[in-house]
């Protein structure tokens, strides 16, 4: 107890500007969006990336010269692509946000406590197995059984993280971390075991599903995936002020009137339905949700309303920009995604856990 | 009317309580006194309906505590625990404003901070953060707190847990006086204290518990005796008295040989 309360006292005084923050954010959002737009192979000044989207929302569609090569470029190559990023950034952030403010901790990242590798082991599962599965089921269920199974892996690996690490409404970090690495190991494991028994044509190559891409981004995946994350990104509005007064403890946030029990049902089935989502189109992609969220407390505050807000904005334009680096940096070949959110996140882990020492016994 | 009616509670097969009654009714001070380990904070939490009993039952507004939503419960008791850590690098005017229910306006609810801040001496804490304070100045802003969460809900019920326990003397009479005002302004309040001058002092009612059973109860001049508190502590001691009530100097004492 008192190893928590040198950890807040050694926070630095707090300058807050939450709506600053917020503002930035969404700046950074819409410059990492024209820039994944207008960066590739083919580069496209951002005047005319905008003049693009400007006459593409007309209906308006060159059919020929440099004007029809940037529609196809921006419209059909790299919309999709970074829409999908937006998504799924701002949704693994928040994911983060909500499985910490859950968990009471700030280490709580979905890749790092096996939420993510649990989504991926079911979504491969389903992959190999559902297409015999989703001709006996309804057409509406079987067009979303990719991330609705993956959602179901997420769920099972949430709850059986909480059972293990929680006792009596307190959760032992330590007992977090290794249970979420031991879950991931695990899921891992069965997803390598699945991917190398199955047929090639079935999945996509290990790396995918380990560390992540964003390379076979089309408009249906979107379709697919945006609901669950969506629902994840506005749904956890509801949740802030629960989450603020489960800083204060589970006890304590009954005292003021939080139904806790309520609260973590519904955030972890809102973060494994996002969570779930994201792996299902772009595989384990780690680190955002743990980056994103921390960034943000340190700058605008730890008060779940704007924290939330800030990272689905924050954590769009984060992936969006590490997907830039993931395609160009060894171009024409393509970095895993998840290498890049590695690369980025890692030291930072290291910094947090590092802070965090006292309370994991070091 | 807030009761508990012979509660028992159970920790396998042990007994932490065993038929212990207790009425808080608005306008008077109950204070629970009794050695460590006594079940004094287990009956507090069992009143606040963060745990459940495993015999006997607590009625609040005549309704088993176990009915009552939470959001309806937080309008009508407010809870002091005894030590809290805050997660998350959280300001002290945030802190202390989820006390405040949804139901109350923003620019309201931000009154109400800043009036239980220098209600408690605090006045100038808001902008700091919480985990950088003392466990002194902690303690009060989560009194702050539960101020602002009975001054939000309707004639609510204070349930303090040493309140006043890392405070110097000066702001334990501040919190005393606090709960003293919130009972005059017609609210309930129950609290566990350690120190029986002080709990002579402000209680109207004292309830001492030993081994999870009530051993007295009553006002303070007929409860703290000489026997009571040899029966309690294992401490004999003298009992005096001064026109407010009893007293005891622990200066008299003599521990058990």
């Amino acid at each position: 107890m008192s190893a928590t309360i040198t950890i807040a006292a050694m926070q630095p005084l707090p300058v807050r500007r939450g709506g600053l923050v917020i503002a930035a954010a969404a700046v950074f959002l819409v410059a990492a969006l024209l820039a994944s737009l207008a960066i590739g192979p083919v580069y496209i000044a951002p005047g005319r990336v905008v003049g693009t989207l400007i006459d593409a929302l007309a209906g308006a569609r060159p059919s020929e010269g440099t004007g029809m090569r940037d529609a196809v470029v921006v419209l059909d190559i790299r919309l999709p692509r970074t829409v999908l990023a937006m998504l799924v950034g701002g949704g693994l952030a928040v994911a983060g946000a909500v499985l910490q403010g859950v968990f009471r901790n700030p280490l709580a990242d979905p890749g790092l406590v096996g939420v993510s590798p649990g989504a991926a082991l079911a979504a491969v599962l389903w992959i190999i197995f559902g297409s015999a599965a989703a001709g006996y089921l309804p057409g509406s269920v079987a067009a979303f059984g990719l991330p609705l199974a993956a959602f179901a892996g997420g769920l099972v690996t949430t709850v059986l993280l909480y059972r293990i690490a929680t006792r009596e409404g307190r959760t032992s970090v330590a007992m977090l971390l290794f249970a979420g690495i031991a879950l991931g190991a695990m899921a891992a494991a069965g997803t390598g075991l699945a991917v190398f028994v199955a047929s090639d044509q079935q999945l996509r190559e290990f790396t995918f599903w380990t560390l992540g891409s964003l390379g076979g981004a089309s408009w249906q995946k979107i379709a697919a995936a945006a609901p669950f994350i969506l629902l994840l990104i506005v749904g956890s509005r509801w949740l802030a002020r629960g989450l603020d007064a489960l800083a204060l403890g589970e006890a304590e946030a009954f005292h003021v009137g939080v139904n806790t029990e309520l609260l973590k049902r519904v955030a972890i089935v809102l973060v494994a339905a996002g969570v779930g989502a994201s792996v299902a189109v772009s595989g384990v992609i780690g680190f955002i949700g743990l980056v994103v969220p921390h960034l943000l407390r340190l700058s605008a505050g730890p008060s779940h309303a704007r924290l939330l807000v800030g990272c689905a904005l924050l954590g769009g334009a984060l992936l969006i920009a590490s997907d830039i680096v993931a395609r160009t940096i060894v171009s024409p070949a393509e970095l895993p995604l998840g290498v890049v959110t590695a690369i980025l996140g890692t030291p930072y882990f290291l910094y947090l856990v590092q802070r965090n020492r006292a309370v994991l016994g070091g | 009317m807030y009761a508990a009616r012979a509660i028992r509670y159970e920790v396998r097969g042990r007994a932490i309580l065993d038929g212990v009654d207790l009425r808080l009714t608005p306008g008077k001070i109950v204070a629970v006194v009794g050695p460590n380990g006594a079940g004094k904070s287990t009956l507090l939490k069992i009143m606040a309906g963060e745990r459940r009993a495993t015999g006997g039952n607590v009625l609040l507004d005549d309704r088993d505590l176990t009915e009552w939503k939470p959001a309806d419960l937080a309008r009508r008791r407010a809870v002091l625990p005894q030590s809290i850590e805050v997660v998350f690098p959280f300001l002290v005017s945030e802190v202390v404003a989820l006390g405040s229910s949804q139901r109350v306006p923003r620019s309201e609810a931000a009154a109400l901070v800043s009036r239980a801040l220098s209600a408690v001496d605090l006045a100038d804490f808001g902008r700091r953060v919480y985990g950088t304070l003392s466990g002194g100045e902690q303690q009060r802003v989560q009194f702050a707190r539960v101020l602002v969460q009975a001054w939000s809900g309707e004639g609510a019920y204070l349930l303090l847990d040493e309140p006043n326990a890392s405070l110097d003397l000066s702001h334990q009479l501040l919190i005393l006086r606090l709960a003293r005002t919130h009972a005059e302004s017609g609210g309930g309040v129950l609290m566990v204290l350690h120190d029986l001058n002080l709990a002579a002092m402000v209680a109207d009612e004292l309830i001492a518990l030993k081994d999870g059973c009530r051993i007295a109860a009553g006002p303070p001049e007929h409860v703290i005796t000489d026997q009571l508190i040899a029966a309690l502590y294992g401490v004999h001691a003298s009992v005096r008295g001064v026109p407010d009530g009893p007293f005891i100097l622990p200066q008299t004492a003599r521990l058990p040989a």
